[in-house]
């Protein structure tokens, strides 16, 4: 107990007094991605237990474009590499590539979002929509919750663009940022989950 | 209340002024306590019989009721104690004028760590021990062993009736079940609403009813009587009168009571079910002398498919079952 | 245009709803007109809804559980009346609005009384217990508390316009889907759920950041008071299983909106994943209010016994066993659906297993009063109280938690005795405990003993003529929400828990005269030392109330009692050489309005008005973003008026010491 307290009262006072606002904000973003993470868990949970309950529909395997999906997942792949690109020109304050960068990455994203609707669109128009079985209310929200994740992120990424060229590369702007990477390298690995469980296994 | 008054009376009757009032008031008490003792005796009695759990007619509930009895006992070890404590610590130790020892450092003691964390862990692994026995032993799936060749009933719960299909003596009775007593009762149980529990509480464990699934329970009577039955899971507007009577008969009664029931003039097919399953409150009690074949099943497999009841031809056999058809077969291994 | 809203939507048709809803309009606009006449809607304003201090934050969110908590008693007060007389008739209720009244009972009493308490207390108490200036996010703190606000009063909307659930609180599927359940009833139930959800999980990202980062200098994690602890574990349940009720929750609502087949019957349906889903929020939802009242135990015991706490370490440990376990017995809440017996086995361990935890936390506050010297305040009784109820209450939950003795009880009487008999010793106790405890800290003046005695008794003897009744209910196989029933055994017991209900209900009146009495004697029971109780823990190093910065200069700890400590070595008052800038999150309508439109959002989408759902969705987003923008959110306190702020509580300290003297 003494040991600890060797540094006297004032200096410790002092060390606490510059609390660091941007790593607190980034524990309190982590703490929400572990959530979120518990949130995708239960929907895949769901998924496993009614992923076969066709009720007479089709199947994954009917369904499924796979090369379609492919092309989709290459663009969040590729768009998750273009964002640590934008990081890392963040770190260098080189303003014009961030933005430049950050394009790339929300074109990308509109891409992967603008298949997803396609694809959601051809299902229902066909007549799978997730009112069809069990097993499509499941594929839906767990597609589409994904989905909406990376529609919230793309608004957040145009706010950030408008704050990247109004304030520049203030603590706040580095710190939202650093927060929207995290964000987006999360749900590209929710993404490779989705695709491997949903897709892939449909097929094996 | 009874109590004060009755204090003031004894008063009174000390009092050499009221002697007179005090003989009347006297000889009212004893008519009182004369009157009271049987009273009070029946309510206890009567309170005992009406603890229908502690009063249980068949193997399952008497089971029940020995792990009931048996872990309450355990944990009085610990309850009693604490409840002492909670009275006996604040009261030594209050502030005011308490001459105990004070020490206000004193907050960790090894022994003290080691019963506190020990006594709770012993006793949980006692009834951890018991639970692992009878939950095996009371599993409702679980046939009961008997001589007797089982009755078969398979249970529909309804809006917001029961309906009791038996299946080997194509009849039907919808909110009443009759069943002979010392003979193995074997319940398929589903539901053709939202999810409800079939309970008949001095027989012992209920199990839910869920729609496309079936549930089992094994339950039986050790002597004829008529039982109270009910739905244990609230299931809406008509839940609270959704009851039925459980008779327990002799194996004559049982006999002459079956032969009975197939002369009732109505029958239950398709048509008669579907207009017995629209929701109604009225639980009145109806029988059916006869019973479209497979209706049970085909009440299960309606849910699996996406449109209405399955073909009345019987290919209803055929349709693919629900995974979790059983629960059984999913959750257990 | 208004979606399926229409005049007919108003119960005019029901005497006793028309009351309450005349009665609770009338209510609203005598405080409005108060409010006008004494021209306090400034003040209001800035000084309260656009507030971001956790302490203001923490008095709302009290303010909105004790609300809250007079409609549910009400809602006791009508199902213990209707079931004293509704045997062999049909009592003055028709299942209708019977099966209203306990869902809504059941909803308001755990997240919109339990919840909002409990984050009171957290809000006001954590970060002076901390040595915080203020939470880590205090604008996600106004977020959070709106949301809650908002979902409340979603739930009281539906008493007006519509109706509210008739699926019991838990909202078991099917009988919430659409097919069963056609009126906006569950949709109310939905919402108001979902929404006050949400603000509970971002309260626990917010606490977990506080509590893990903002700690005063010296204060190791085994240094930190229990209430701390309690708190930081109760985050992590809310953050781990808030999700999936947010899950749960959106798949009812796909479910009734877009006729998805989630938990449906037919079209490969599974209403068993609803249960699941439900109970793996739900019980650890029950540790989430349970736990932090323990920790208020733990203050209390500690405070009124003047002597450590027994057991430090065992209580963290016995505290963190408790959280981890919580995620592993959810199954016990259906041991009758037909699981294996091995699974049944399994959950029923568990369970049991939660009583080791929570059996040594009980005997660790009897050891601290043991060699103590124990003050019988208000918070002491209740804990007192708390004691040997919930001992009781753990007894019935080990029994449940046998597989075989769950497959009689389960749904009975017996069952709502049961949780009633934890959670009202076990979490309301707790808080009415910290309620007394920490009022003069937050508020400045002491409540009165008198009436908090008074209140105390009526509240313990209430309940237990409340709920031993329905433990022997259970026993006579009754099952729990029977709006009317035919056994004339069971009517003797209900018209004794009835009258438990009254006298708890007069126990609430005890305490709303408390507080009217305690606000006249203001100034007799004002608190000028700001450590009325002789208290252990840094809350009580500063002001009552604390100004708004909370510590003029950040205390250092050197013991798990940090203030004890100060005060055993003479550090406690000592005035520091200079003051410096100190810079505090400026007010923010942007949660107030965010929530607001939230609660527009909620309303619109029960009522199916779809462009008004778009239009608030989108004024949420703009709220936000332009939040997002404002990097000027704090503003600062000179040195010099730190100085003076302080200064005069030393002044006021010294005048009150000399009084006593």
């Amino acid at each position: 107990m003494t040991t600890k307290t060797m540094i006297t009262d004032a200096t410790t006072a002092e060390i606490w007094e510059e609390h660091d606002i941007a790593g607190n904000q980034s524990l309190g973003f982590w703490l929400y991605l572990m959530s979120d993470l518990v949130l995708f868990g239960a929907i895949f949970a769901t998924y496993a237990v009614l992923g076969h309950n066709y009720a007479g529909g089709p199947t994954g395997r009917e369904l499924f474009n796979l090369p379609m999906v492919f092309a989709e997942t290459l663009l969040l792949l590729v768009s998750s590499a273009t964002f640590g690109l934008v990081m890392i020109y963040m770190h260098q304050g080189k303003r014009d590539w961030v933005l430049g960068w950050m394009a790339v990455t929300f074109l990308l994203g509109l891409g992967f979002v603008v298949m997803e609707v396609h694809e959601f669109h051809t299902l229902i128009s066909e007549g799978n929509g997730p009112d069809r079985s069990a097993f499509l209310s499941a594929f839906f929200t767990l597609v589409g919750t994904h989905g909406a994740h990376v529609a919230s992120g793309l608004i957040w990424m145009a706010v950030m663009f408008v704050q990247v060229i109004g304030k520049g590369f203030t603590l706040p702007v580095q710190s939202r940022l650093m927060r929207l990477s995290m964000f987006w390298h999360f749900l590209d690995i929710v993404w490779v989950a989705v695709f491997t469980i949903v897709y892939l296994m449909s097929f094996v | 209340m009874v109590s004060k008054k009755y204090c003031r009376q004894v008063a009174s009757e000390v009092s050499p002024i009221n002697a007179k009032k005090a003989g009347m008031y006297h000889s009212l008490l004893q008519q009182g306590w004369v009157k009271l003792l049987p009273a009070l005796a029946a309510f206890l009695l009567g309170g005992c019989s009406n603890l229908v759990l502690l009063n249980p007619k068949g193997p399952i509930g008497e089971t029940e009721r020995f792990v009931i009895l048996l872990a309450f006992a355990l944990m009085l070890l610990v309850v009693i104690p604490v409840i002492v404590m909670a009275f006996w610590f604040p009261w030594k130790y209050r502030a005011d004028k308490s001459r105990a020892d004070y020490d206000p450092k004193w907050s960790d003691s090894g022994k003290i760590e080691l019963v506190i964390w020990l006594v709770p862990a012993v006793i949980v692994t006692c009834l951890s021990v018991l639970i692992w026995y009878t939950t095996h032993h009371l599993d409702p799936y679980k046939p009961i062993v008997s001589t007797s060749k089982p009755v078969n009933v398979e249970a529909v719960s309804l809006d917001w009736q029961w309906l009791f299909i038996y299946p080997d003596e194509n009849i039907a009775v919808a909110n009443q079940l009759v069943f002979p007593a010392h003979v193995p009762l074997n319940l398929r149980i589903t539901s053709d609403t939202v999810m409800t529990s079939f309970f008949i509480p001095q027989l012992g464990s209920q199990i839910y009813a869920m729609a496309g699934m079936q549930t089992r329970l094994h339950l039986l009577a050790n002597e004829p009587g008529s039982y109270a039955g009910q739905n244990q899971q609230y299931s809406g507007e008509g839940y609270a009168g959704m009851n039925f009577k459980a008779v327990a008969t002799t194996a004559e009664e049982y006999a002459a009571w079956l032969a009975e029931s197939r002369k009732a003039p109505q029958k239950l097919d398709l048509a008669r079910y579907e207009q017995l399953a629209k929701p109604t409150t009225d639980t009145s009690v109806a029988y059916f002398s006869s019973v479209e074949p497979g209706l049970f099943d085909s009440i299960i497999h309606k849910y699996m498919t996406m449109t209405d009841m399955p073909p009345a031809d019987g290919t209803a056999e055929d349709m693919p079952m629900k995974p979790m058809h059983d629960m059984h077969h999913m959750k257990g291994n | 245009m208004f979606g399926k809203l229409s005049l007919e939507a108003i119960p005019y048709h029901d005497p006793i709803v028309m009351l309450a809803v005349i009665g609770s309009i009338a209510l609203g606009l005598v405080i409005m007109g108060l409010i006008s006449y004494f021209h306090k809607w400034h003040y209001l304003w800035t000084e309260w809804l656009t507030s971001l201090d956790h302490k203001k934050i923490g008095i709302m969110y009290i303010i909105l559980a004790l609300v809250m908590m007079l409609r549910g008693l009400s809602d006791a007060v009508m199902l213990r009346s209707q079931q004293a007389i509704a045997m062999g008739s049909a009592g003055y209720l028709p299942p209708d609005h019977f099966n209203q009244v306990f869902s809504a009972h059941g909803t308001m009493m755990i997240i919109f009384v339990a919840m909002p308490f409990l984050t009171g207390l957290v809000n006001i108490v954590v970060p002076l217990q901390l040595g915080a200036r203020d939470v880590a996010y205090p604008f996600l703190n106004s977020i959070s508390f709106w949301l809650t606000a908002s979902g409340a009063m979603l739930v009281m909307v539906s008493l007006g316009v519509g109706e509210f659930s008739k699926a019991g609180w838990s909202g078991y599927a099917p009988l919430t889907e659409l097919q069963y359940s056609p009126g906006t009833g569950v949709d109310y139930w939905l919402w108001s759920l979902q929404i006050a959800g949400i603000g509970s999980l971002l309260t626990s990202v917010n606490f977990l950041v506080t509590i893990l980062k903002m700690r005063a200098p010296g204060m190791t994690l085994m240094r930190m008071p229990i209430f701390v602890w309690t708190t930081l574990c109760t985050s992590v349940l809310m953050l781990f299983s808030f999700p999936v009720l947010t899950v749960a929750l959106a798949m009812v609502t796909l479910d009734r909106y877009l006729g998805m087949h989630f938990f449906s019957n037919d079209f490969g349906g599974n209403m068993m994943m609803y249960a699941n889903l439900f109970w793996i929020w739900g019980h650890p939802e029950v540790y989430i209010v349970v736990l932090p009242a323990f920790g208020i135990y733990s203050e209390v015991s500690a405070t009124f016994s003047s002597k450590r706490l027994f057991g430090y370490t065992s209580m963290v440990y016995a505290t963190a066993a408790i959280m981890v376990l919580s995620f592993s017995v959810w199954v016990h809440h259906f041991f009758t659906m037909g699981a294996s017996p091995n699974v049944n086995i399994f959950f029923g361990i568990t369970t049991m297993i939660i009583a080791v935890p929570t059996g040594v936390k009980i005997f660790n506050w009897l050891f601290t009063m043991y060699r103590g010297r124990v003050r019988f305040t208000t918070p002491m009784l209740w804990t007192l109280g708390f004691i040997t109820t919930f001992a009781i209450g753990g007894m019935t939950g080990v029994l449940l938690a046998a597989p075989p003795a769950d497959f009689v009880l389960h749904n009975s009487l017996f069952l709502v005795a049961h949780f009633h008999n934890v959670l009202i010793p076990g979490a309301l106790f707790g808080y009415l405990a910290g309620y007394a405890y920490w009022f003069p800290k937050a508020i400045g003046f002491a409540l009165d003993e008198k009436w908090g005695r008074r209140s105390f008794w009526s509240w313990i003897i209430g309940f237990y003529l409340a709920f031993i009744p329905l433990y022997i209910l259970g026993f006579m196989g009754m099952p729990r929400r029977m709006a009317h029933y035919d056994n004339p055994a069971w009517q003797p017991l209900l018209i004794i828990a009835a009258a438990g209900t009254m006298l708890i209900m007069f126990g609430v009146l005890c305490q709303i005269i408390q507080l009217v009495v305690s606000i006249r004697a203001r100034h007799s029971h004002r608190d000028l030392t700001g450590d009325l109780w002789d208290g252990r823990t840094l809350e009580w190093a500063t002001a009552s109330p604390p100004p708004v910065y909370n510590f003029a200069t950040v205390p250092v700890v050197h013991d798990i009692d940090a203030f004890t400590d100060m005060k055993e070595k003479g550090t406690a008052y000592t005035r520091p050489d200079h003051f410096e800038d100190i810079h505090m999150p400026k007010n923010s309508a942007c949660g107030l309005i965010s929530g607001m439109l939230t609660l527009v959002f909620g309303f619109a989408m029960i009522w199916y008005i779809w462009w008004l759902a778009i239009a608030s969705a989108l004024g949420m987003l703009i709220t936000i973003i332009i939040r997002a923008n404002d990097d000027e959110s704090h503003y600062t306190i000179p040195a010099a008026e730190v100085e003076a702020m302080e200064n005069k509580r030393l002044h006021d300290m010294l005048a009150a010491a000399g009084t006593a003297r």
